[in-house]
């Protein structure tokens, strides 16, 4: 799940500018479970800028919003109102927003979230972090529990000193150590041999940043 | 006498701690060093301790070793990725830095530059394989180097760390991939050091204790509460609560530990935090002098 917070209406407003005809797109995947792109949402966003003087051409909430060809099918549906539209602004993630401006390359396309991290539903409105997207998963070592992400420092060789007497991280005292958490796991399943082989430095060519699958050439 | 000499000799080794400045204005950091000359067998220098920027441990390195002092080079994983850590420890050699202390580095947000961007690129055993590698003549890649240095390669450990025996299984890699002297974290509790010692005392590797000067009880509080690992037992916080002379008795009390310490392992390595002219007193107070 990617996860999203609503950006603060002032900076919408302030880069939607002169703009006065708006078309809005929400998401029916994770913006709608983290309330800030599904429906509600979109009609909520619409009512609000429409007390600021904007006027809604029209609105739509993708299936989902980082699907390139299913947002462009949607968004040929309702042309007109797209047409008319001097600025696009986009209730999802930042994958969603570059999806949309992609798929409309003569708009200006403008976030209305921004994107924080990908992450688990913990209860409803409640998120953790829990994956890097890294391209190098260590999960079958760590009892399923990601250093990279969940220990500050993405340590791969064991804890630093910084877990405090309760087990929490010295980075933010909120947080559980991610390797106190594997230590114990392990530990209360006997396989505490499994912390023992060197873990080598992580290759930071699957790291995000310009990734596609398949790559240019290669089969889909 | 090198300090790999000394260790080696098996006698019981001190070492104590400066903090570059935060400048360039280097006089301070050389007086501090004078008090430990002939006192102590190295001289760590902290590579932006606490996360702040300051001064660099290299150049703090080199000028101590032209003045003719052994320096341990501390290298955090914080700041630098694997090809400038790499760099610089090839820098350290052909300056004459010879002992280099290896660990992960306080995260940025406990510093003065609070958005600065993590590295974290190795952490501290892939750091230790990486200067191992370059002993054994190659980089992280297994390139050949034209010229190798030949570290004393050193670790930390928290023998208050929760839970102790991750710190040990991690210390065991340190010492697997390279690490040929430890130094930990502030020691206060005797009892739960000398089982901590039993439990690494295996390794075969020199463990040198850490003690940090107590300036206050007021300090010794902040550390309770704010540095993992660290705990200062109540009598201890309470002398120093109740005392006309917070020198003497911090100088007092780090002797005690100093020479309850010799007993369980094979030297002390004294964190002073700005109060170096007071180690001199303290190792005399011990008997280390």
């Amino acid at each position: 799940m990617t996860i999203s917070q609503p950006k603060p209406l002032e900076e919408i407003l302030g880069y939607l500018g002169a703009a006065r005809k708006v078309f809005l797109i929400g998401c029916s995947d994770c913006a709608t479970v983290c309330q800030v792109g599904g429906k509600d949402q979109v009609e909520a966003m619409a009512r609000t800028l429409g007390e600021h003087g904007k006027i809604i051409t029209g609105s739509l909430v993708a299936e989902p919003g980082c699907h390139l060809l299913e947002l462009k099918r949607l968004l040929r549906r309702q042309q007109q109102q797209v047409q008319q539209a001097e600025a696009v602004l986009v209730l999802s993630c930042g994958t969603g927003t570059q999806t949309a401006a992609a798929a409309l390359p003569d708009k200006e396309v403008y976030p209305a979230t921004d994107t924080i991290f990908l992450g688990s539903v913990q209860r409803f409105g409640q998120f953790a972090e829990y994956c890097s997207a890294c391209g190098s998963c260590i999960l079958e070592r760590t009892e399923g529990i990601c250093p990279v992400t969940r220990c500050a420092k993405g340590l791969l060789n064991g804890p630093c000193g910084g877990t405090s007497a309760q087990g929490k991280c010295e980075v933010d005292p909120e947080q559980d150590c991610a390797w106190k958490l594997i230590y114990d796991k392990l530990a209360a399943r006997g396989k505490l041999d499994q912390l023992t082989p060197y873990v080598p430095p992580q290759d930071h060519r699957t790291r995000p940043g310009r990734r596609s699958v398949p790559r240019e050439g290669e089969a889909a | 006498m090198r300090f790999r000499e000394a260790l080696a000799s098996g006698k019981f080794v001190i070492t104590a701690e400066v903090g570059p400045p935060k400048g360039t204005n280097v006089e301070h950091i050389l007086e501090e060093a004078e008090h430990f000359r002939g006192r102590v067998d190295a001289v760590n220098v902290t590579d932006l301790q606490a996360a702040a920027m300051r001064l660099g441990s290299l150049a703090t390195c080199h000028l101590l070793r032209e003045r003719g002092h052994q320096p341990v080079l501390q290298v955090v994983c914080r700041d630098r990725n694997r090809l400038a850590l790499q760099s610089d420890l090839l820098s350290a050699w052909v300056l004459g830095v010879e002992n280099v202390l290896c660990l992960t580095g306080d995260y940025p947000t406990l510093g003065d530059h609070k958005g600065a961007k993590p590295v974290y690129d190795l952490d501290s055993v892939q750091l230790l394989a990486a200067a191992q590698g370059l002993n054994e003549g190659h980089d992280l890649e297994g390139n050949a180097l034209d010229g190798a240095p030949d570290f004393l390669l050193g670790a930390v450990v928290t023998p208050g760390g929760n839970p102790v025996e991750a710190q040990v299984l991690k210390l065991e890699k340190k010492v697997a991939a390279g690490a040929r002297f430890v130094q930990t974290q502030a020691v206060y509790e005797l009892e739960q050091f000398a089982r901590f010692m039993d439990r690494v005392s295996p390794l075969g590797v020199p463990i040198l204790a850490g003690i940090v000067l107590l300036k206050s009880a007021g300090m010794a509080r902040y550390m309770n509460n704010n540095v993992a690992g660290v705990h200062v037992p109540d009598p201890l916080i309470e002398r120093m609560a109740t005392t006309d002379n917070k020198v003497a008795t911090s100088i007092e009390i780090a002797a005690e530990l100093c020479r309850q310490l010799r007993r369980c392992c094979q030297g002390v390595h004294l964190m002073p935090l700005g109060w170096g002219q007071h180690v001199p007193a303290v190792l005399e107070a011990a008997g280390l002098s």
